[in-house]
């Protein structure tokens, strides 16, 4: 990351219209990876991140100690019952009275209908799970949902996503909406659309959440990264999948 | 003036010394290593080139994981066949990739993988033939994010 | 099993190359990345793969630590007869995982 802080300098010298994305141009990070890495995530034999829908499944059917039921014992066939909720996540949770994200949805069946622990952030069976819920949207169009209640929450997205932030003083929307597609130490600068989450990164060699990515960003630009399941990480994703609103989802993609 | 410019000096070592420590990073190949690895899979027998293809792109957006794939024309039968096919990098910490054996049963003398490339450098390609022989292709590849020096 | 996947013709007419691709769950850890305190994490990768055709070993691979994590291998067999294509890997730590599937040669 410090061979970035040059280049992230010359960045500061540009001029910062700060202008969402017209609708048009906007393009997944699918489309700024090279042939073979696009053909990695479009192969479901060549993309590791089916391992983790194929884990996701297997933990979907099995009933966990507890007595409880497996999540097929209410849900049914995941292919049925969960096509299109991934593309309407993060939603508005009534009990909670805040937006929650998918993984955070999981783990509260999981506490709550299934009597366990819930996984921990990032933790295998977690992203597996999250994988083969997402992965039944697969090709349909992000749909975030008409809640007033998700307002302003999103709008604390905007301006999280707008903010300079860190050290380095830069704020999501300078690289991803005012510089994407330039080059970033030998790097397409992409547009920032969730729509392959949870992903495989070729730089984790394994699967990993938006949030994961997220905080890899903050580092970035050394900022302190928001915790895990924080508040602001919800926001954010939130605003982000707005701004993604129409954009095929792509579970399980694979990124650099 | 000496006393603090020794003072610096011994904190820079000082310095240096920590950093080493914390630096764990393995080294690079050398053409040692890849020599003796080389002739392990061809038992002393010289390489010519050709015969064996290596595909491989010229330049990689991640070195944590590149497709790679080794081929060579042949009709693989018992008479005439492919028996092995090797890959070796040159900076690699390590110099073997792979070996695929093949035969007869193959049909095709082809295999792919994935692999990972620690930086940029020269990947290189061997074929052993049911004749003896030994064939040879390397591909230089520039990576822009290498593989095996943090986690 | 979810830890592997396996991919080739579930039939063919006898003679033909098929062509077989396994992706396996793994770390392949190389022994050169330092952990969070700094030790460097021990090897611990897949050493070696095989494909046996009804006993008959057709293809093995020998992989060192440069072999990516999860790794991926395609290959090609001639389709003999009829039966069942057994796949191994085995590793470091006493890994092995076995994986078949059986194919109709017409």
């Amino acid at each position: 990351m410090t061979r970035l802080l040059p280049l992230l300098g010359i960045l500061l010298a540009l001029p910062a219209p700060a202008a969402d994305i017209p609708r048009a141009e906007r393009r997944s990070g699918f489309d700024f990876m090279s042939a073979p890495n696009r053909e990695m995530q479009r192969d479901d034999m060549l993309n590791p991140g089916m391992l983790w829908v194929g884990e996701g499944e297997a933990l979907w059917n099995r009933a966990p100690d507890s007595g409880a039921t497996a999540c097929s014992g209410c849900h049914g066939d995941a292919k049925e019952s969960m096509k299109g909720v991934a593309a309407r996540y993060p939603a508005f949770s009534g009990k909670l009275d805040r937006p929650v994200s998918l993984q955070q949805r999981i783990n509260l069946c999981r506490t709550e209908k299934q009597r366990r622990e819930a996984f921990a952030p990032e933790s295998r069976p977690l992203l597996a799970l999250t994988a083969y819920v997402a992965h039944q949207s697969r090709g349909l169009p992000v749909a975030p949902p008409q809640d007033a209640r998700l307002d302003e929450h999103r709008a604390r997205g905007k301006a999280l996503f707008t903010t300079p932030l860190g050290q380095l003083g830069f704020s999501c929307a300078q690289c991803h909406d005012d510089n994407w597609g330039r080059h970033l130490a030998g790097s397409p600068i992409p547009q920032a659309h969730p729509t392959g989450y949870p992903i495989y990164r070729l730089e984790w060699q394994t699967l990993g959440s938006l949030q994961r990515r997220l905080r890899n960003c903050l580092t970035g630009v050394r900022a302190e990264p928001f915790d895990w399941d924080a508040e602001e990480m919800v926001q954010l994703e939130l605003y982000l999948m707005q701004r993604a609103e129409g954009m095929k989802l792509e579970t399980p993609g694979v990124r650099p | 003036m000496q006393t603090s410019s020794r003072l610096l000096i011994t904190r820079r070592a000082a310095l240096a010394g920590a950093a080493a420590l914390l630096t764990v990073r393995p080294a690079f190949g050398t053409p040692e290593s890849l020599a003796a690895a080389i002739r392990d899979f061809t038992g002393g027998v010289e390489p010519q080139s050709g015969g064996v293809i290596l595909d491989l792109p010229p330049l990689v957006e991640n070195g944590n994981s590149v497709s790679v794939t080794v081929r060579m024309d042949s009709p693989m039968t018992p008479e005439d066949h492919v028996q092995a096919l090797a890959l070796f990098t040159e900076r690699n910490p390590q110099p073997n990739v792979a070996i695929f054996h093949l035969g007869p049963r193959s049909g095709r003398a082809i295999a792919t993988t994935r692999m990972r490339l620690a930086t940029s450098q020269t990947v290189i390609a061997l074929a052993k033939t049911s004749d003896g022989r030994i064939w040879r292709d390397q591909v230089e590849v520039i990576v822009t994010l290498a593989a095996c020096v943090e986690g | 099993m979810n830890m592997a996947r396996i991919s080739f013709p579930k039939t063919a007419k006898k003679g033909e190359v098929i062509e077989i691709r396994t992706l396996i769950s793994h770390v392949m850890e190389t022994g050169y990345r330092p952990d969070a305190t700094g030790r460097v994490v021990p090897r611990d990768i897949i050493r070696r793969f095989t494909c046996r055709y009804n006993d008959t070993e057709v293809f093995r691979a020998d992989l060192w630590q440069a072999v990516a994590a999860n790794p991926f291998i395609s290959f090609t067999t001639v389709a003999t007869e009829s039966g069942r294509l057994t796949f191994t890997w085995d590793g470091d730590n006493g890994f092995s995982h076995t994986e078949t599937g059986d194919i109709t040669v017409t």
